[in-house]
């Protein structure tokens, strides 16, 4: 809502404020303003003057030489190129040392040799709207009217000596878009009287009744509609004043007829719709959803068809408008038109909200019904509407108004006690700032004691509870003026669930070995599936698909976190970091039966491409499979996860088929870690071998173990052995471990691989492997000789069960 | 004898001095004192001697050995500690190449915010609950007063999965979701972080973003106390000398509604670019629990009263970090990430 301060002034006595100082009252009282507009700002010694004669430039076709009489006692000779301009005409002039908005400083200059004192200006030029200007005007001089007084500032006659408030309004302030709610706000803040317009109309001898009739056939999207009816009727530009104050509002400006609604709905915030009275069928309108089938020529020339949950004017035979939204073609005023009938009514906002979207059609009538408007205020504004049409000798005002109200139009009645607005607050305001408070926003109180009876009027219809008052008490008491306090209440535990504690412990692990955390968004599509070869039929498939997505990039979410990671480890490759290693901790999505939300999996997903960090003494470490496997495992360990396991995946078509494994824990599948299929990494235009894990992160919280014990440390010496043997190549190392500790009976504690080795020394399909083993017992030293037998077991069940030949 | 015993000695002092390290020491050890040393040489010699001059070499041969080893011992000390030395010396590096790099990953900045957010209102007695980013309708936004086709809605354009399902545009639906959990129980107090989703994707908006929502419910809950929760938070969060200012605002689950402004970090109140030259930064939205909302999930508004706020993740990540670019947040360019 833009607010002219010039019009405000009309309502509210400023002449002990600055619009500075009122804008700041009011952001700290609760109508912020955004943004204050100098209408002139930047124009400087500009001053009406009339083109006392007008010559051809001797040397230039295009320019002429006026004489101009801008009030200074003498003639100016000035050059224009400009081609409207026509002796006797008052013009802007822009005198020598004049400033214009863009910065131009008017200088004394020759013009093909010919003197020039000053400059002509256009329109534009002092910052208006082109397309609101006199036809006359545009694309040349602004040409003012003819009895314009010459020599006055050109600010004071075009109202460019105005400040614009800008107001950003909360959804519930609907009040606020009229001049006079902003005018009874004001009052409030400034704490000084608020004059609403006198309203008084002045009617010819005929009736309204047998003229017109009105129907509201649905009551429940229409609750009141006020008809009143123009005659003799007069097309012609509204005078200056009401112009202005439309521009410094941003509307243009159109004509009598069409500026009166306009300027009504500012002032009071009531759209108005003129109808011409000749073209209803019937003389009648009648508001009704619309018919199925139905269309319906709206003002900007485009057939509209017509849904029921739309709400019409109609006539006796078709509709004519679209209700609060726009009107219809054939009953648009025109030049011709004698009678009027003119709307004021209250439609439901819901309604208007749905249709103006729908249709795409927003308007500053529109956005009044959606937000409320004053179901008290019809008759009024018709009033307020009907008195111009007779100052601006528009039209007369035949006798009366039609007023269809379906619902009773009463200030609503809230009790307001003291004492709950010291237990909401947290302070006493006396009772006289209470009251002082309230009637300064124009509602009625009745003190009775330790309560108020408050009696709030029509427009303020986001008002309708204790807790509403309040607000009003607090924000205009100020809300910097109550205390700061602390709850004063039993201590509570602020703490972790065990839940979140994992998922703490999850990231911090991961981040101590050395993966970088990345967010990435939650949105996904299927062809991102595509790119990882993800069959058509697969589960990773079924997504939780938006209804309105931004684009078909993201138009459903995530089932799985690679992607993403893919896309971050692609834009840095990209940017030329060729070392990445990178994890996400966040939701993929499943969608469940209609009805019920999707399941919400915590997932947590690792990517590595290239190298550890270069070093001068040797060799960086290349990120393989065994690097991300390391970084898995160290996550178990750090959870406590017992029972972990892993087994070659050789069919997800996503990964590397010699390179993936399935990670299970007991038994249990959790994830996946591997290289990514080099078609996957090409597609993501990747080179070099990529490698990823996920981990079902919800399952890790499920299976983690955080419960520490403390067992005693052993007192007696262990003892440490080496075995190696030889084995084929395709016996996993997973096996020979189950092997060896399902053999190492009690005495065995722990079993580590030290050496791999696959080449010229060793037979074609084989490999050389080399284990330590710990032994220890609790209660005794161990001999020689018992360690002796258990590893000989060992080794003859791994020649039994693998074809282990031991080796030296 | 004697003077061979003479002789002896003088030669083992020279060779002693003459040795140069440990092992030349050794050779002369056993070149005079070992087993089949000069010395033991002479000793067996004496079995020509006669009956009285026996026991005076004897005994000055073993003074000429206790000399000799005493001068040894003293002169391998010496060799040793030379030894050492040079041996310290020879291993010198250069202390001022890098060490072995060690790779620590870095945690996301808005992760690290967030993290920050959860410990200060722990401190301050807050649980942390949490909701889906999938929410239904209900609880976005009929449990928080918003009835369909309430104009306010317009405030924040939501991605649809159904009619009645949809991508949260909020954390605030954790309110009514945890209020219905533990009602009528009093106090509650508790924050819900987490994921949110808004229909718009430009320089200042990503169509996911984060939030913090926070609320207490008691007896005797005032708008006092919303007020000196959010001075501490914000003290501790952005600094000490930090003032707050609250702003009437509108949001349909409060009631009355504050916005919340801290004094600006940068300028601290005395107006730049950050500021829009206000010296006042916008925060956190906040207010009194709307009664309906207490209502609708259970709590009796004329028993209990309670506060809420909520705040941008992002935003308080780029104040803090002086971030002038929200897209650098989900970029994840890693030499961005490195920076935190
Ligand atoms: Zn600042």
């Amino acid at each position: 809502m833009r607010v002219s301060y010039k019009w405000l002034k009309e309502y509210v006595d400023l002449s002990q404020t600055t619009p500075q100082e009122l804008a700041d009252k009011m952001t700290m009282s609760g109508v912020a303003v955004e943004h204050l507009e100098d209408l002139g700002e930047g124009i400087k010694n500009i001053v009406t003057g009339r083109l006392a004669k007008i010559e051809k430039h001797p040397d230039a076709d295009k320019l002429q030489i006026c004489q101009v009489d801008a009030g200074t006692g003498e003639l100016l000779q000035i050059v224009t190129g400009a081609a409207n301009v026509r002796e006797g005409q008052v013009v802007p002039v822009a005198l020598v040392g004049a400033e214009l908005p863009s910065g131009l400083k008017i200088k004394r200059s020759k013009l093909r040799g010919v003197e020039s004192l000053g400059m002509l200006c256009s329109g534009k030029e002092l910052g208006l709207d082109e397309k609101s200007l006199a036809e006359e005007s545009q694309g040349g001089i602004l040409i003012l009217p003819a009895d314009t007084p010459i020599g006055k500032d050109i600010k004071e006659v075009l109202g460019l000596d105005d400040v614009v408030l800008e107001l950003e309004l909360t959804p519930n302030r609907a009040d606020c878009l009229s001049m006079v709610g902003v005018a009874q706000e004001v009052a409030a803040v400034l704490g000084v009287e608020f004059h609403p317009p006198m309203i008084e109309v002045k009617e010819t001898e005929d009736n309204i009744e047998g003229l017109a009739r009105v129907d509201i056939v649905d009551t429940d999207l229409c609750k009141r509609y006020v008809a009143r009816i123009f005659r003799n009727v007069k097309t012609a530009p509204s005078p200056q004043w009401m112009q202005q104050r439309l521009r410094a509002a941003g509307m243009r400006p159109i004509s009598n007829i069409v500026d009166i609604t306009n300027y009504v709905m500012l002032e009071m915030g009531q759209p108005l719709h003129a109808f011409d009275y000749d073209t209803l069928g019937g003389q009648q309108i009648i508001v009704r959803r619309a018919v199925p089938g139905e269309e319906l020529v709206t003002l900007d020339n485009s057939v509209r068809k017509l849904e029921p949950e739309m709400l019409v004017i109609a006539d006796a035979k078709a509709p004519v408008g679209l209700a609060g939204v726009m009107g219809g073609l054939d009953s648009e005023v025109t030049d011709e038109t004698k009678t009027i009938l003119l709307e004021s009514a209250y439609f439901d906002g819901a309604c208007i909200r749905r249709t103006s979207r729908k249709l795409g059609l927003g308007s500053e009538a529109s956005k009044r019904f959606e937000k409320g408007i004053d179901l008290g205020g019809c008759v009024r504004a018709a009033d307020r509407a009907a008195q111009l049409m007779v100052e601006l000798g528009a039209g007369e005002i035949v006798r009366g108004v039609i007023d269809i109200c379906v619902t009773s139009v009463e200030d609503k009645v809230i009790n307001l006690s003291l004492e709950r607005v010291g237990l909401i607050l947290g302070i006493e305001i006396p009772k006289d700032n209470v009251v002082n408070i309230l009637k300064g926003l124009g509602f009625g109180v009745e003190d009775q004691g330790a309560q108020l009876v408050v009696k709030v009027p029509t427009r303020r219809n986001d008002i309708t509870l204790e807790e509403d008052l309040v607000e009003e008490v607090a924000r205009l008491y100020g809300y910097n003026n109550i205390p700061t306090t602390l709850p004063d209440g039993p201590t509570t535990q602020g703490a972790r669930t065990y839940g979140q504690q994992v998922h703490d412990l999850i990231r911090k692990t991961i981040l101590s070995c050395g993966l970088t955390e990345v967010l990435t968004l939650s949105f996904s599509n299927q062809k991102l599936l595509d790119n990882l070869r993800i069959p058509q039929d697969d589960s990773q498939r079924r997504a939780v698909v938006l209804q309105n997505p931004l684009s078909e990039e993201q138009n459903m979410l995530r089932t799985t976190l690679i992607p993403g990671l893919l896309e971050v480890t692609a834009r840095n490759f990209a940017r030329r970091v060729k070392d990445i290693a990178i994890f996400e901790l966040g939701n993929t999505f499943e969608p469940t039966t209609e009805g019920k939300l999707p399941v919400e999996h915590l997932t947590l997903a690792g990517m590595a491409l290239g190298q550890t960090a270069q070093n001068w003494q040797g060799k960086p470490v290349t990120m393989d499979f065994y690097y991300l496997k390391g970084i898995v495992e160290a996550l178990f360990t750090a959870l406590g996860l017992t029972g972990v396991s892993y087994a070659a995946e050789k069919s997800n078509p996503s990964f590397h088929p010699g390179r993936t494994a399935k990670v299970l824990v007991k038994g249990e599948e959790i994830g996946i870690i591997g290289q990514l299929h080099p078609d996957v990494a090409e597609n993501f235009d990747l080179s070099g071998e990529v490698y990823a894990f996920q981990l079902a992160a919800d399952k890790l919280v499920e299976k983690a173990d955080l419960v520490k014990k403390y067992r005693s440390l052993p007192r007696f010496p262990g003892m440490e052995r080496d075995m190696a043997f030889v084995v084929a190549r395709d016996v996993e190392a997973a096996r020979i471990l189950e092997i060896i500790r399902a053999n190492g009976g009690d005495l065995l504690q722990d079993v580590t691989i030290f050496d791999l080795y696959q080449g010229q020394q060793i037979k074609e399909g084989y490999k050389s492997m080399a284990f330590s083993l710990k032994y220890q017992a609790p209660d005794r030293t161990l001999t020689d000789e018992e360690v002796n037998q258990v590893q000989a077991g060992i080794e003859a069940k791994l020649a039994e069960e693998v074809g282990a030949q031991l080796r030296g | 004898m004697r003077d061979q015993l003479a002789k002896i000695k003088e030669e083992a002092v020279a060779a002693l001095e003459a040795a140069r390290d440990l092992e030349q020491l050794n050779e002369v050890r056993v070149k005079f004192l070992g087993k089949k040393g000069l010395l033991t040489g002479v000793l067996r010699g004496m079995g020509g001697l006669s009956a009285e001059e026996r026991p005076v070499i004897g005994q000055l041969a073993n003074e000429v050995r206790a000399y000799l080893e005493e001068q040894l011992e003293t002169r391998q000390e010496s060799l040793k500690s030379a030894g050492k030395e040079s041996r310290l010396l020879v291993e010198t590096i250069d202390v001022t190449l890098p060490g072995q790099p060690v790779v620590l990953g870095k945690m996301h900045p808005l992760t690290t915010v967030l993290e920050e957010i959860k410990d200060i209102f722990m401190g301050l007695g807050f649980t942390i609950e949490e909701g889906p980013e999938v929410e239904t309708d209900y609880y976005n936004f009929e449990a928080l007063n918003l009835p369909k086709d309430h104009p306010a809605r317009d405030m924040q354009d939501s991605f649809y999965i159904t009619a009645e399902t949809l991508l949260r545009t909020h954390t605030s639906p954790v309110q009514p979701r945890t209020m219905e959990r533990l009602a009528p129980r009093v106090p509650v107090k508790a924050i819900a972080p987490g994921k949110v989703y808004r229909r718009d994707d430009d320089a200042t908006h990503s169509p996911m973003f984060h939030q913090v929502e926070g609320f207490i419910i008691d007896k005797g809950i005032t708008f006092a106390d919303l007020k000196g929760v959010l001075l501490t938070f914000v003290q501790q969060m952005f600094g000490a000398d930090r003032e707050i200012r609250l702003r009437p605002s509108f949001f349909p689950f409060t009631e009355p509604s504050a916005e919340v402004d801290v004094s600006c970090i940068m300028c601290n109140g005395a107006g730049c670019r950050v500021c829009s030259q206000t010296g006042w930064l916008e925060i956190l939205g906040s207010g009194m629990m709307h009664p309906r909302v207490l209502e609708m999930s259970g709590y009796d508004p004329k028993e209990v009263t309670g506060f809420a706020f909520g705040m941008g993740v992002e935003r308080i990540a780029m104040l803090k970090y002086g971030i002038d670019d929200l897209r650098l947040l989900f970029e994840n360019d890693l030499r961005f990430l490195a920076q935190f």
